[in-house]
C-alpha cells in the first residue's frame, strides 16, 4: 500500500486495521521510513473500516517518529469515530509514565549477594532464638499450644511418610550388604556384613536418609504452606488479630517435626536391617547367626545417638522450612522460590549437623 | 437466524455438583449493547459469566457464540470462540510473576507477530488508557487493589476482543476513577462496537452505562427482570427488583 509521486509518500490503508492484521502494515511502513525518510507522510484512511487500539497505535507511532525528526505526517478522512479513539489515547499518552528499572551491574549484583548470604545465615540464628523460646514457651504453657494442629502435622509428615521411608531404608539395608558382600566374601568375611551394615545404618545412614527425605516432603510442605498464607495475607490477619504467626503456625511444626524424626528412623533403622539380614540369609547363613552378630557389634548408644541427631535434624528441617514459608514474598513464584529454598538449607544444614556430630561423639567417645 | 444476537443463552442450568444456581435460564446478548448483570451477592453471577466463557459446562442447555455452540466446541474450533472474548475476572487473575506491561504484552505477544516496539507501545497505551501509566513496571503485589482491577481491564482488552466480560469492574474503585472507567466503556462500545458484558453492583454506573440489564434472583434461581434500568427502576410489578433499585433494605420485621 505504499506509493510515492513527488517527495511524499502516500499510504492507502483501507479495511480493517486490528492487532492481528497490523503486522504487515507496520513491518512495510517503518521499514521503508528508515530506508528513506521522506519529509511529508499522507495516509488516505477514508475507507478504514475498523481500527483498534492497535491501529490507533499505529498511527500515534506514526505521527510520533516524524515529528521527532521534523517531518509531518497528513492523516486524510480519518473517520470521526477512531479520530476521538485518537485524540482520547493522544491525551492519555502525553500524562507521564514509569521508566524501565535499570538493570544493575556484575559488581554491584556480586555485592548485593554477599550481604544477602551473610543477613540469611543471621536471621536464621534469631530465627532459631526466637523459636526456642517459643518452644519452651510451649512446654511450660501446655493449654495454649495447638496440640490438635500439631497432631494433623504428625500425621501428614510422619504416618503418611512411613511407606516411603521403609521402602528406602530397606533397599538401603539389602544394597548395602551386598555390596559390601562382594570384597568381603574374597576374605571369607563376609558374615562381617552384618556388623559393616547395622553400624553405618544406625549412626549415619537411617537417621541421614530419613532427614533427607522429611526435608524433600515436609519441609517443602511447610514452606509452602505458609508461604500461599503468606502471599494471601493470612499471616497478617493473624498478626492483627494479635496471634503470634511463631506461635500459631511454627512451634506446632517444628515441635510435629522433632517428634516424627525419632520414630521414622527407628522404621527406617529396623526395615534397613531386614533388608540386610535377607542378602546375609541368601549368602548361606541362618537367620540367627545374623542376630547375634548384630547384636555383638553394636550397643544401645549407637542406636540412641542416632536417635538424638535424628530429633536435631527434626528440628532444623522444621525451623527452615517454617523460616524460608515466613520469608516469602509475593506473588505465585514466590511460593515455589519458598519451597526450593526449604529443601536446599534443609539438607545443608543437616548435612552440616551430622558432621558436627561426628566430631562431637569423636570426643566424648560414643 | 439474526446476525445481531452476539451470545445465546438456551435454557441453561447451571451447578455446582447437585446444587443448582441457575435453573433453566435464556437470555441473548445483542452485538454492540452493554449488557449488565445485576443480582445480590453469592447469587450465581460470576458462575453464570464463567458458563457464558465456556470455562464451565452447564449441567443443561447450551450457549451459543457468533452462532457456535460453546459447550461442544472442542479444540481449534472451540480456541477460535474464545480468542473473540476478553475476559476480566473478580479476583483481578494478573500474572504475579510479570510486570503489568508483561502481563498486558502478553496476550500481543501470542497473537501478533509485531516487533517489539510496537508490543510495548502498544501494552502501554492501554495501561496508560485506565490511568496505569505510572505504574508499568510494578507487579501486580507491588500496586493497589483498585489499581490491579484496572489493570486486569487493561489485560482483557489487550487485543480489542469483539465480546468484553468484565466481572465487577468498578468493585474497589473511587467514583471519580470508576466514571472515567465507564465513559472509556461507552467509548469502547460506541467507537469500536464492542460488546460489554458486565457484572455489576454500581447503581450509579448502571444507570450511566446499561443498555440493558438482567436481573439475576436466588429464589426463583433464574430471572427475575430484563429491561432498561430506568424501567425497572420506576415500573417493575417485582417488588425486590424495585427495592434494589432504590437501595431499600427489605422491611423491618418488628
Ligand atoms: N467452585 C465452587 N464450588 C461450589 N460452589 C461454588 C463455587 N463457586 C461458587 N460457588 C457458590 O455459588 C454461589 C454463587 O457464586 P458466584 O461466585 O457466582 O456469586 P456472585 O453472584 O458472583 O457473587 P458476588 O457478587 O459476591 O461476586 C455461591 O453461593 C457460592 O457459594
Ligand atoms: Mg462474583
Amino acid at each position: 500500500m505504499v506509493r510515492m509521486p513527488d517527495g511524499a509518500l502516500e499510504l492507502v490503508i483501507e479495511g480493517r486495521l486490528a492487532s492481528v492484521t497490523l503486522t504487515p502494515v507496520w513491518r512495510d511502513v517503518f521499514d521503508a521510513l528508515a530506508r528513506a525518510p521522506v519529509p511529508r507522510v499522507v495516509v488516505q484512511a477514508g475507507k478504514l473500516t475498523h481500527c483498534d487500539g492497535a491501529g490507533i497505535y499505529f498511527f500515534m507511532e506514526l505521527r510520533r517518529r516524524q515529528q521527532a525528526q521534523g517531518r509531518a505526517v497528513d492523516i486524510r478522512d480519518f473517520p470521526p469515530d477512531f479520530q476521538h479513539l485518537l485524540d482520547l489515547a493522544e491525551q492519555v499518552d502525553s500524562e507521564r509514565s514509569a521508566e524501565a528499572p535499570s538493570s544493575s551491574g556484575f559488581l554491584e549484583e556480586t555485592g548485593c549477594a554477599a550481604v544477602r548470604t551473610v543477613e540469611d545465615v543471621w536471621t536464621q540464628i534469631a530465627f532459631v532464638g526466637e523459636l526456642v523460646v517459643a518452644l519452651v514457651q510451649a512446654v511450660r504453657h501446655p493449654r495454649h499450644t495447638r496440640w490438635r494442629d500439631a497432631w494433623l502435622i504428625v500425621e501428614k509428615a510422619g504416618v503418611n511418610a512411613l511407606p516411603i521411608v521403609v521402602m528406602i531404608g530397606g533397599l538401603m539395608g539389602l544394597i548395602l550388604a551386598f555390596q559390601s558382600a562382594i570384597p568381603l566374601r574374597r576374605f571369607g568375611a563376609d558374615i562381617f556384613v552384618a556388623n559393616l551394615v547395622s553400624l553405618s545404618l544406625l549412626r549415619e545412614l537411617g537417621p541421614l536418609m530419613t532427614a533427607i527425605i522429611l526435608a524433600g516432603r515436609s519441609g517443602a510442605a511447610f514452606a509452602a504452606e505458609i508461604g500461599t498464607m503468606k502471599v494471601d495475607e493470612e499471616l497478617n490477619a493473624l498478626t492483627t488479630m494479635g496471634l503470634d504467626p511463631v506461635r500459631f503456625l511454627v512451634v506446632t511444626r517444628v515441635m510435629a517435626a522433632i517428634l516424627v524424626m525419632p520414630l521414622l528412623t527407628l522404621f527406617a533403622d529396623l526395615f534397613g536391617l531386614i533388608g540386610a539380614a535377607i542378602v546375609t540369609c541368601s549368602l548361606g547363613y541362618p537367620l540367627i547367626t545374623f542376630k547375634n552378630q548384630v547384636l555383638a557389634s553394636v550397643h544401645a548408644g549407637d542406636l540412641l545417638s542416632g536417635l538424638l541427631k535424628s530429633m536435631v535434624f527434626g528440628l532444623l528441617i522444621g525451623s527452615v522450612g517454617c523460616l524460608r514459608g515466613l520469608q516469602t514474598r509475593s506473588g505465585a513464584s514466590a511460593v515455589g522460590d519458598a519451597a526450593t529454598r526449604a529443601v536446599v538449607s534443609g539438607i545443608i544444614l543437616i548435612v552440616i549437623a551430622d558432621g558436627l556430630f561426628a566430631v562431637m561423639f569423636y570426643f566424648i567417645r560414643l | 437466524m439474526d446476525t445481531d444476537v452476539i451470545i445465546r443463552v438456551e435454557h441453561m442450568t447451571a451447578a455446582y455438583e447437585d446444587v443448582v444456581l441457575l435453573d433453566d435460564i435464556s437470555f441473548e446478548v445483542q452485538r454492540g449493547e452493554i449488557f449488565v448483570i445485576l443480582g445480590g451477592s453469592g447469587c450465581g453471577k460470576s458462575t453464570l459469566m464463567k458458563h457464558m466463557i465456556g470455562l464451565y459446562q452447564p449441567a443443561a442447555g447450551s450457549v451459543w457464540i457468533h452462532g457456535r455452540d460453546i459447550t461442544t466446541a472442542e479444540g481449534s474450533e472451540r480456541q477460535k470462540i474464545l480468542s473473540g472474548l476478553g475476559v476480566m475476572y473478580q479476583g483481578g487473575a494478573l500474572f504475579g510473576s510479570f510486570t503489568l506491561l508483561e502481563n498486558v504484552r502478553l496476550p500481543l505477544e501470542e497473537f501478533t507477530e509485531l516487533p517489539r516496539d510496537a508490543l510495548d507501545g502498544i501494552a502501554a497505551m492501554k495501561l496508560k488508557l485506565v490511568g496505569l501509566g505510572a505504574a508499568l513496571h510494578q507487579v501486580p503485589a507491588e500496586i493497589s487493589g483498585g489499581m490491579q482491577k484496572r489493570a486486569a481491564i487493561a489485560r482483557a482488552m489487550a487485543l480489542d476482543p469483539p465480546v468484553l466480560f468484565l466481572d465487577e469492574p468498578s468493585a474497589g474503585l473511587d467514583p471519580i476513577t470508576s466514571a472515567e472507567l465507564d465513559r472509556l466503556i461507552l467509548r469502547l462500545a460506541r467507537y469500536l462496537g464492542i460488546t460489554f458484558v458486565i457484572v455489576s453492583h454500581e447503581l450509579s454506573s448502571i444507570d450511566a452505562i446499561a443498555d440493558r440489564v438482567i436481573m439475576l434472583d436466588p429464589r426463583v434461581k433464574g430471572i427475575v427482570a430484563t429491561g432498561k434500568p430506568a424501567a425497572l427502576r420506576a415500573s417493575s410489578e417485582n417488588p425486590w427488583v424495585r427495592q434494589f433499585f432504590n437501595r431499600q433494605p427489605p422491611p423491618d420485621v418488628v
